[in-house]
């Protein structure tokens, strides 16, 4: 492993990419910010800006407004980057998908734009706190 | 040996290890403020390397040139601050007739960079946090000038050597009434300069999403971070070389004094970021140049009358 991706793994950067969610998994995402589960301890920050993210948070499906901005933002992230589904909707699409509006899930999008894009699944309606800080430890396994 | 003293000793080197364990230090401050655990110790320096190692993405409509030379020429100019400040304090001897007028130049280049940066990336709100840049950059540097005329009216001096020497002989200039009016004018500049919080404005990471940087990523944005980093160091000491007798290296105590004053300055200005929220602009430059200016005049008048 080498010093690139140790400090990698010691300071990941978040873009919170809000893909119409309902606002449940927004909220959720917010309290890791709280002094109850405080991520800034394993240097995780959430950043303004997709250039200076190395994770992507998406919540919500992908309807067909939001789909190109999607694959836009995902282009604008500097490499090497992970993106984590966040929540039921944007893990399956649960009981959105087939609907009118949603084309494709959101994993399927991303990887049409990078087949080697590491993707991340973190189920729940919304997930806990605790899931999603075991999501990114797994992520961080396979960096 | 000046390559030395700038890259190693007391330059670039010396200055971001130090610059980014202060602001470890000011993050984990902040972090027991609001009752967090807060980042570990090498966390600032993580950020950096990881920055570093990772892919610049150029945006389309960028001024390539300007874009990538902004950052480097940003770190080059705090680093040089950092080396000259401590040669001077290591050897009080050195130095020219007008190089504190040197230094104001050398500590505006940062923040001009960021302007110049932040607009050559073509995005939109990086060219509104430009604008902040400037009229944020306007409003401090009147408030800074003027406290340190008055410093150099004290000593009798355009040399920072010879405000030093002056200093040791006659005390620091903190130790009188202009002299701490005029230090907390200059605390409260150096605030804006650092880009802290109640002066974030260019940046302003929840309305503009990083301002003037918005567009940088990857190793143009760790260049930034680092200078920041060294300016993190360098300002402090340029506050205490100026107002608070210098750091006195050759004798024992000396540097333990030094420190101290280091921590506590420090400590004042995470002390002012975790209390005050975000200015607007215009409420920034009605400060800077209405209190401030007037604060720092009074202290400039009690100066010259020797109070």
């Amino acid at each position: 492993m080498g010093l690139k991706t140790a400090a990698l793994k010691k300071s990941i950067w978040v873009f919170h990419v809000a893909c119409s969610p309902c606002n449940n998994c927004d909220i959720e995402i917010l309290d890791l910010l709280t002094p109850r589960f405080d991520i800034e301890r394993f240097g995780i920050v959430l950043v303004g800006s997709p250039r200076h993210a190395d994770a992507l948070l998406i919540t919500g499906v992908a309807n067909r407004h939001v789909t190109p901005r999607l694959i836009e933002t995902y282009r604008a992230t500097s490499k090497p980057c992970v993106c984590f589904l966040f929540g039921a909707c944007a893990s399956g699409g649960t009981f959105f998908k087939g609907g009118y509006n949603v084309p494709k899930p959101v994993d399927e999008i991303i990887l049409e734009e990078d087949p080697n894009a590491i993707i991340v699944y973190i189920p729940g309606c919304p997930p806990k706190p605790e899931a999603m800080i075991a999501g990114v430890v797994k992520a961080l396994s396979v960096l | 040996m000046l390559v030395f003293n700038y890259l190693v000793f007391p330059g670039l080197l010396f200055a971001t290890v130090a610059g980014l364990l202060t602001w470890w230090f000011d993050r984990k401050v902040t972090a027991r403020v609001q009752y967090r655990v807060g980042p570990p110790w090498y966390q600032c320096f993580a950020d950096v390397v990881k920055l570093l190692g990772k892919e610049v993405v150029l945006p389309e409509n960028a001024r390539r040139t300007g874009f990538l030379l902004a950052p480097i020429t940003a770190v080059a100019a705090s680093a040089l601050v950092a080396a000259m400040l401590g040669v001077y304090n290591m050897n009080y001897g050195t130095g020219f007739v007008g190089d504190i007028i040197v230094f104001w130049y050398l500590l505006a280049i940062p923040s001009i960079m960021l302007i110049l940066g932040g607009a050559a990336s073509g995005n939109p709100l990086a060219s509104v946090g430009s604008a902040r840049e400037i009229k944020l950059l306007l409003s401090y540097e009147l408030p800074f000038i003027i406290v340190l005329t008055m410093a150099i009216l004290k000593a009798g001096t355009l040399s920072l050597g010879g405000i030093i020497e002056y200093q040791v002989g006659h005390g620091p200039i903190l130790y009188s009434l202009s002299g701490v009016l005029g230090f907390i004018v200059a605390l409260i500049c150096v605030q804006a300069k650092l880009g802290l919080v109640p002066f974030d404005i260019p940046e302003a990471e929840t309305e503009l999403g990083g301002g003037v940087i918005y567009d940088y990523s990857g190793a143009a944005l760790g260049a930034f971070k680092l200078s920041k980093g060294i300016l993190f160091y360098t300002l402090p000491i340029f506050l205490i070389t100026v107002f608070w007798g210098g750091i006195k290296i050759g004798d024992g105590w000396g540097i333990l004094w030094a420190v101290l004053k280091y921590v506590l300055i420090i400590a004042l200005i995470t002390l002012i970021r975790n209390t005050n929220p975000r200015l607007r602009i215009d409420q920034a430059m009605r400060f800077f140049w209405g209190k401030l200016t007037l604060l720092a005049i009074i202290a400039f008048i009690l100066s010259a009358i020797g109070i």
